[in-house]
């Protein structure tokens, strides 16, 4: 299926057609409470996804599953060719290429922001200090918070923490980013300084899913919207098709709720 | 695109049978990584081969309540539990003239009745302050009698259970007051009367109880005037009363640091005095708060009462530790300490329990 | 000048200070006023009863005692004692011997309790249920019946010097404590001791140039590791370099005691026991409520950046905790300490112990109380200075 569909004010782009992330039926049980339901999923390199469903359908289960915050028991969940097992050396070279962003920000509060950004590339990527704080003022400069680098995140406002954050994830230069509900913690003010940093990253052909309510950017920015209802993947498309058609019950009942309130 | 839709309404199934089930609670608890299972045997390793002993000195060869110190010394792999039998009401009645014994024993049952009746929020209000007073003024009577028929029984001749209670309880009731001026003088903007109530504190809370216990003892004698003297009971009393009020002092403090400032200003707005504001707004909060601290420090105040052994007084420690020193039942410390132990840990662990349950409760009512 | 044109209730009058009841400044003075009075009055009434009270029974005031020869043994000690030493030299040893209990007490506590406050989070459930069941026995028994039981135990359970348990060659087991082989004298101890010392600041030397390197070739150095080795290997080599003497100065049964070996006393086994495991549980509390005060969002982000478990506790989850641990840490410490006067109840000559002796002979209650309290009180205030400075010091890192 293709899924290069430029239309309306959409960023214009080609997929590689390389494939990224492969999950072929995984399942997931919390206790006996089964969470995932055979799903399979595949992204390309650069593409855009959105994953959107009611609460408690398991969307960010599924995204925490990708870098193994969550362990699936049933399938296979391949990252940029390596398989997620219970290899510990595997589950920490995939989640140095998958950058992750947290409902709650997830800021280190006894570190300063600059140093937030610096922790991994220097005790992972074994950076010098130097370069890693260049890169990581560029990165800040990029979410337009390079002046606040000296200060603590306590001091910074919601939206302020989640740009942080995103800014963080970058400085490992992922290859994928994984965004969980990055705006449902923020006051409404703050929601559109951050989506608006996606965007750009979105712009600049970063591969990313990103569960989420704002359906204004899975319209503008998505490549292809996944909706997941009760653990399973019910039905995938490109925004167009999927909010001026969708072929579910499920999903047209969700469409409704979300969109007419 | 009609792949695009995929399966709809999958049905819930069972895990994998390896994840959920006994066998998966073993290995996801006790096996879930090597050195964990290195761990867990190790560990069963050891309760294998020290429980089995144990059981069998406790109960299995052990030397029922009729023997005998002779009998029991024979056979030593066992505990002699005709210590306990035998010197039961020694251990917790102390010297009380035996007949009469069963006075503590209802002042035992008094006080727990209060402690039990306490516990329930329902009974939280000012009338059940005449409850507990009722009560203490029953205890007197039937400690030391002297009227209604019983005889008189001098307090030197008390010991064992009702004096450990008697000295925790006695002492929190009458440092309580005392300790919420002490916080209320602490918090003060009077820098006098703020300077002597935190000196007082910390320097109650920064010398062990034992000296104040020797301050009362020793040096409390000479402070009063010649030809006035105070017994050795009401000596100790009066130390725990002092240690116990800068303790409880910090407790309150905590409780009322935690109202926020918006109360106290509210208050300042309905123009109430000071005294009106603490005792209608702000106290009443503050105490809720604090009451789980002050449960815990009334337990680690209930197991200092032990302490009194060294001024020479017999509490539930001192009565067994008395009891062990009758030569012809010298040696069997486990099954004293073992005993009263057990009882020390009843009252604590319950307490602690209880002010658990109820910081839980106070966690809740201020989520909501 | 008793103005009564206020504007603002409860506001002190502009320019000045009304004498009225209703003014609260002015209440204020005289709360205060009368405060200090009745404090002073009832200090006076006790000092002068107190006075009288000494005249009349002639009892002597004032530390002139403490030059005088106390006449009494001490069990054990630090320094060299004989009861022809003065009563000041008797309560130093009791100082001494109260820092030692303390300070190895503190230290061992940490140690257990941090292992007991780990395993309560453990995610082996029998590790887990055993250290929770710990510390809610230990937690809910008085500490002084503890002591009993431990002092007992030794004293009671053991067999007389002479039917010496003696499970290894040279260590000894009795009702007089434990007796265990310690290396004969040679100066190559004194040289470990430097050479230990020297490790020490090596260690620290490294670890230094270890993070300076990292921070300009991003290449992590283990220093840790290099550390642990010279602290190990420094004393070890030097004591190579020494001949490796091997001669140890075994305990002998002579008469109705041991001559030689070091000793470990009923009295100090038994404080020293009692006071560290039940200190270890309620460290164990404080360990366990800093590691769960650290949101686990703050470990799941530390992963998802591909931090290794290591650095993670080490860079992100320990300091956020330490802040939390430290200030309740204090305050067991405190309590040890001060748990340690209960070495008076089973013979421990600490320095309770020593100066109730010393009252007790010279009938100076008020000097010997005087001065249990003030070395507690010096004890206790240096800890909180100490703690203080420490917490600032972590503060100012936090923000």
């Amino acid at each position: 299926m293709s899924q290069a569909m430029s239309q309306g004010t959409k960023p214009k782009h080609t997929l590689s057609g390389e494939e990224i992330i492969r999950c072929t039926g995984v399942n997931k049980w919390y206790g006996e409470f089964h969470v995932l339901k055979n799903v399979n999923l595949s992204v390309q390199k650069g593409e855009r996804i959105v994953v959107c469903g009611p609460s408690g359908s398991g969307k960010s289960t599924m995204i925490r599953c990708l870098n193994r915050l969550e362990e699936h028991q049933k399938g296979t969940i391949v990252i940029d060719g390596i398989e997620l097992t219970n290899n510990l050396k595997n589950i920490e070279l995939v989640r140095r290429e998958v950058g992750m962003v947290f409902q709650h920000f997830n800021l280190f509060p006894h570190l300063t922001v600059l140093e937030n950004c610096t922790l991994a590339p220097i005790w992972v990527r074994k950076m010098p200090k130097a370069e890693a704080e260049e890169r990581a003022m560029s990165y800040l400069k990029r979410v337009r918070i390079a002046e606040q680098a000296k200060k603590y995140p306590g001091q910074l406002s919601g939206g302020q923490q989640q740009r942080v954050a995103i800014a963080r994830s970058l400085c490992m230069s992922p290859k994928v980013m994984l965004f969980d509900e990055p705006t449902s913690a923020l006051d409404p003010e703050m929601v559109k300084e951050v989506l608006d940093v996606m965007i750009g990253l979105a712009e600049d052909g970063m591969t990313m899913l990103c569960v989420t309510h704002e359906m204004g950017f899975a319209k503008s920015v998505a490549d292809r919207v996944i909706f997941m209802d009760r653990g399973e993947i019910v039905e995938q498309d490109t925004p167009d098709a999927f909010f001026s058609n969708p072929k579910s019950e499920r999903t047209r009942l969700f469409l409704s709720q979300i969109l007419n309130h | 695109m009609t792949d695009n839709v995929q399966s709809v309404g999958l049905p819930d199934e069972r895990p994998p049978a390896n994840t959920v089930g006994p066998i998966a609670w073993l290995r996801n608890n006790l096996f879930n990584s090597w050195y964990n299972a290195i761990l867990t045997i190790l560990v069963l390793g050891l309760l294998a081969s020290a429980i089995p002993p144990f059981l069998n000195w406790l109960l299995f060869r052990a030397h029922g309540f009729d023997a005998t110190s002779t009998v029991c010394r024979q056979d030593a792999g066992g505990a002699c539990w005709g210590f306990i039998s035998e010197k039961l009401r020694f251990i917790m009645f102390g010297m009380f003239p035996w007949e009469q014994q069963w006075r503590p024993l209802v002042t035992i049952a008094v006080f727990i009745a209060l402690l039990v009746a306490s516990c329930d929020r329902r009974f939280w209000k000012p009338w059940f302050g005449l409850v507990w007073a009722a009560g203490l003024a029953l205890v007197a009577v039937l400690m030391w009698g002297g009227v209604f028929g019983l005889t008189y029984v001098e307090n030197t001749l008390w010991g064992g259970l009702p004096l450990t209670i008697i000295l925790s309880v006695i002492g929190l009731a009458v440092a309580f007051p005392v300790s919420i001026l002490l916080a209320l003088g602490r918090r003060s903007n009077m820098p006098a009367v703020k300077v002597l109530c935190v000196t007082y504190i910390e320097l109650i809370r920064g010398v062990p109880l034992i000296s104040l216990l020797f301050m009362a003892s020793v040096m409390l004698p000479l402070f009063l005037p010649n030809g006035v003297s105070i017994d050795k009971l009401l000596r100790a009393q009066i130390a725990f009363i002092m240690f116990a009020a800068a303790y409880m002092a910090e407790a309150i403090r905590g409780g009322l640091q935690a109202i926020p400032k918006g109360q106290y200003e509210a208050a300042d707005g309905l123009g109430l005095g000071y005294w009106q504001k603490m005792r209608k707004i702000i106290l009443p909060q503050a105490l809720a708060i604090a009451i789980p601290p002050l449960v815990n420090t009334f337990i680690s105040f209930f197991k200092d009462t032990s302490l009194v052994i060294i001024i020479g007084l017999y509490d539930l420690l001192g009565t067994a530790k008395a009891a062990l020193s009758d030569p012809s039942w010298r040696g069997f410390y486990r099954e004293a300490y073992l005993f009263i132990g057990v009882i020390y840990w009843i009252f604590c662990f319950s307490m602690s329990k209880y002010s658990q349950k109820l910081e839980r409760d106070l966690n809740r009512g201020h989520r909501r | 000048m008793a103005t009564e044109t206020r504007t603002t209730q409860g506001a002190p009058p502009p320019g000045g200070v009304s004498f009225s009841l209703s003014d609260p400044t002015f209440r204020a003075i005289v709360y205060q006023i009368l405060v200090v009075g009745a404090v002073v009055l009832v200090g006076w009434f006790l000092i002068s009863n107190t006075l009288d009270n000494l005249a009349r029974r002639s009892i002597a005031t004032g530390y002139h005692f403490l030059e005088r020869e106390a006449a009494f043994g001490i069990g054990e000690s630090l320094i060299d004692y004989s009861p022809k030493d003065t009563y000041g030299r008797a309560f130093l040893v009791g100082v001494l011997n109260t820092l030692k209990v303390s300070i190895i007490g503190v230290i061992l506590a940490t140690i257990i309790g941090t292992i007991i406050g780990v395993a309560r989070l453990s995610s082996n459930w029998l590790i887990a249920k055993l250290a929770s069941t710990y510390v809610e026995i230990i937690r809910n028994i008085p500490p002084l019946l503890q002591l009993f039981f431990w002092y007992a135990l030794v004293s009671d359970g053991l067999p007389p010097v002479r039917q010496a348990l003696n499970p290894i060659p040279g260590v000894f087991l009795s009702q007089r404590g434990l007796r265990v082989p310690v290396p004969a004298p040679d100066p190559v101890w004194a040289n470990m001791g430097i050479a230990l010392l020297v490790a020490i600041v090596a260690a620290w030397g490294v670890s230094r140039w270890a993070r300076a390197r990292q921070a300009r070739t991003g290449q992590p150095f283990p220093a840790g590791w290099t550390g642990l080795g010279l602290i190990v290997g420094l004393p070890i080599l030097t004591w190579l370099a020494g001949g490796a003497p091997l001669a140890m100065d075994v305990p002998k049964l002579t008469g109705f005691n041991f001559t030689g070996g070091g000793a470990i006393s009923p009295e100090f086994f038994a404080i020293l026991t009692g006071l560290t495991l039940y200190t270890a549980a309620f460290i164990a509390e404080v360990v366990r409520s800093g590691i769960k005060a650290v949101n686990w969002g703050q470990t799941e982000a530390a992963r998802a950046l591909g931090l290794p478990s290591s650095p993670t506790l080490r860079l992100v989850i320990l300091p956020q905790a330490l802040r939390v641990i430290v200030p309740p840490l204090t305050s067991q410490y405190l309590n040890l300490t001060k748990n340690s006067s209960l070495a008076l109840a089973i013979g421990y000559p600490d320095l309770v112990s020593i100066a109730n002796t010393t009252l007790n002979q010279t009938g100076q209650a008020i000097e010997g109380v005087t001065m249990i309290m003030g070395t507690y009180l010096v004890i206790s205030l240096s800890i909180s200075i100490f703690m203080n400075w420490y917490n600032k010091r972590i503060a100012l890192v936090e923000r």
